[in-house]
């Protein structure tokens, strides 16, 4: 029996590095033919299979493909010489691994010698392959990625650009709120706080206890939890009886979906209900079984934006479903800005960069649309369901925010 | 404390019903079969399918697709395991063969998923309704997995010990080179096991849908799971994988309560280092 147990390990690691230069080969083997003159190579390696697929197939992949099949059913980009030039594209799994990603980027630049790499799903992965692309004078347009480190990438990587904030900004917007319902009485100042032990909540969840501390909160209940996890019934009954006003759980999707079942069958409606990631799914509604009028997360939109409306409804036509309300709109804008930066100066990639630096484009976020510090800092921290739609929330709204709804009602 | 421990038992019965399944294809058929997870997973995404399809409620599901299951796995088993059966010249070269073998289907079926429903999340929601279990309050989709455990093992158990033909499947679990001497039918039996070990697998699919999130890429997870409560229980026991599959769950909820919930990985990887250690061929092994 030992034995046997041993031999069933012995094999299966040494098959899995057979497979995994298998899948290389294969990989290579899809790869169309080089570059052609006549069209601009755009190549990018993104998580089609494994753990991070969930996430790159919402937020990433799909605005790649509308925004690729936007270009080219225009006729292409015009290049500053007058000629139209049509997309061409060259993709690859990274089967959510870094070392994976990091061979494509490389195969990108030094064998495909694609025109321009767009970034990976997941803030690792983006670092991971920063450095490469930097080297490789790529413009890196980090969309998927939040770090509190961008100001200190832009430095290392000057060709680097950050689309997605970082995990301070998100906790210091939700802690403003808070702050606010607390002297206005609706919540008391204690909170529960979970977080998934991976990098999205390890970030999030660093960034949190210091904002929350400062604004006089008192986390009574503060637990991480491995991503393996499954079953949260032990963690909402735990967090229930800590007598919070506050739950926040900065979660992967698998985790807020079971969390959110959780508490309807646990009938915890604490009056804040903040969860991370897949909060901001359209399916959410659908998987919780009910409305979720009230639950917070990151994002949201602003309903009465025509231009993310239109691009919604764009998604949704070409894609075949939904957006999310986070990510999404800000790849999308991140790609566009590419776009018009390479009709603006060519293909000179260091040209095409410093135009991204210091340009002002027109995306679906915005008429004026620009970076600042070659980071994009118009972004919607904190969202809240409300009627039906996840929409952009601050403590009394404007500025194309909401007013935040709390208490949030209880289940239906 | 009484909540914890209900909430134990019915996460530790969701770990049985997946297990039950491979201990039966690895203790009797001798297939060490890597792609059981993908197996749940595909259950899951042909319960979301009749489900969001043809609105037809999982429960119902589950009686098309464990017989679906069943016929699936005796098909692969026909085909794609039986040559390895034959050829092999001891049960360590099949073990290691329907590993390799196995790993490939794993590959083929994540794939197949993959091109039909893309690598996102699938989730819907199915008796997520409280259910009162002397108190403590539980998911009745949870619930069902623990239900579903107990009749599932009982009925196997009863079958294994109490009628003439789980006592073939007993004796080639024992002894496949004595068995057929015994005039039993060894290709029968062992088909038969992974075949009920298959529609195992689609009905522990078949209620993981409705309460987990699933991507098509997922399986392993189970397959790692289910294969540390086989080894913990005793390769081919059904009382093993029972007992290991509620010890896990009642490790995992009571380390999460009472020390850690970011400690329940390390505290179940202790249980199953402590007790094989103790016993190397798990709490109901045999040799």
């Amino acid at each position: 029996m030992t034995t046997a147990n041993a031999r069933v390990a012995r094999a299966a690691t040494g098959f899995a590095s057979c497979v995994g230069a298998a899948a290389f080969a294969l990989m290579a083997a899809v790869a169309p033919a080089a570059a052609q003159d006549d069209t601009i190579t755009i190549g990018y390696a993104v998580s089609k299979s494994g753990p991070n697929a969930g996430g790159a197939d919402m937020t990433v992949t799909p605005n790649y493909e509308l925004w690729v099949h936007e270009v080219n059913s225009a006729g292409g980009l015009t290049l500053p010489d007058g000629t139209q030039r049509k997309i061409e594209v060259i993709e690859y799994d990274d089967r959510s691994s870094a070392e994976e990603v990091v061979r494509a980027v490389e195969r990108l630049a030094t064998q495909d010698e694609v025109d321009f790499i767009l970034p990976p799903w997941g803030t690792g992965f983006n670092l991971a392959v920063a450095p490469l692309m930097a080297r490789f004078g790529y413009p890196h347009l980090a969309g998927a990625a939040v770090t509190d480190k961008a100001p200190d990438f832009v430095e290392r990587w000057d060709t680097s650009f950050w689309f997605m904030g970082g995990s301070a900004d998100y906790t210091g917007a939700l802690t403003e709120i808070l702050a606010k319902q607390r002297d206005a009485g609706t919540i008391n100042s204690q909170i529960a706080m979970i977080s998934v032990a991976e990098g999205f909540g390890i970030d999030l969840v660093s960034a949190a206890r210091p904002s929350f501390e400062a604004a006089g909160f008192e986390i009574v209940y503060d637990q991480s939890f491995p991503p393996q996890t499954s079953d949260f019934a032990t963690i909402i009954s735990e967090a229930s009886n800590s007598g919070a006003d506050t739950f926040v759980a900065f979660s992967y999707p698998p985790h807020t979906f079971a969390l959110t079942g959780q508490a309807k069958v646990a009938g915890y409606s604490p009056p804040v209900f903040y969860l991370g990631v897949g909060a901001g799914f359209p399916v959410y509604p659908k998987i919780a079984g009910g409305p979720v009028d009230g639950v917070m997360s990151l994002g949201g939109i602003d309903p009465n934006n025509d231009l993310n409306n239109a691009y919604r409804a764009k998604h949704e036509e070409v894609i075949g479903r939904a957006p999310d309300y986070w990510g999404s709109v800000l790849i999308y804008a991140s790609l566009e800005m590419l776009g018009q930066a390479i009709e603006r100066v060519g293909l000179d990639r260091a040209a095409v960069a410093e135009e991204l630096s210091t340009g002002t484009f027109e995306t679906v976020i915005g008429a004026e649309t620009r970076l600042e510090n070659n980071q994009l800092r118009a972004i919607n921290w904190v969202g809240q369901w409300q009627d039906g739609t996840f929409v952009a929330v601050s403590s009394d709204g404007g500025d194309g925010t909401q007013a935040v709804q709390l208490p949030k009602p209880d289940w239906q | 404390m009484f909540e914890h421990i209900v909430n134990g038992l019915v996460l530790g019965g969701l770990y049985a019903l997946v297990a039950m399944g491979l201990t039966l294809q690895y203790g009797i058929a001798r297939i060490m079969n890597l792609s059981f997870g993908d197996t749940i997973i595909a259950a899951c995404f042909l319960t979301f399918v009749l489900f969001s399809g043809v609105a037809l409620s999982p429960i119902l599901a589950l009686f098309i697709l464990a017989p679906v299951g069943y016929v699936t796995s005796l098909v692969i088993y026909r085909v794609i395991m039986k040559p390895l059966v034959d050829r092999a010249p001891n049960d360590g070269a099949l073990e290691v063969d329907s590993i390799l073998v196995t790993f490939g289907l794993l590959f083929v079926i994540q794939g197949i998923l993959l091109v039909i429903f893309g690598g996102g999340y699938t989730s819907y929601s199915y008796l997520n309704t409280p259910v009162s279990v002397f108190g403590a309050v539980v998911a009745g989709n949870r619930l069902t997995a623990l239900v579903l455990a107990l009749v599932i093992g009982g009925a196997m158990i009863w079958l294994l010990y109490r009628t003439r033909w789980g006592m073939t499947l007993r004796a080639v679990a024992l002894a496949p080179d004595s068995a057929p001497l015994f005039g039993i039918d060894l290709d029968r039996a062992t088909r038969t096991a992974f075949a009920i070990g298959g529609a195992m697998a689609a009905t522990g699919g078949v209620v993981v849908s409705m309460f987990q999130t699933f991507t098509a890429t997922a399986g392993v997870v189970f397959t790692m799971k289910a294969l540390i409560v086989v080894i913990l229980g005793g390769k081919g026991s059904v009382v093993g994988a029972i007992v290991a599959g509620l010890l896990l769950g009642l490790v995992e909820t009571l380390v999460a309560a009472y020390i850690d919930p970011g400690l329940t990985l390390a505290a179940v990887y202790a249980v199953f280092l402590v007790i094989l250690l103790v016993r190397p061929s798990g709490l109901f092994g045999s040799t």
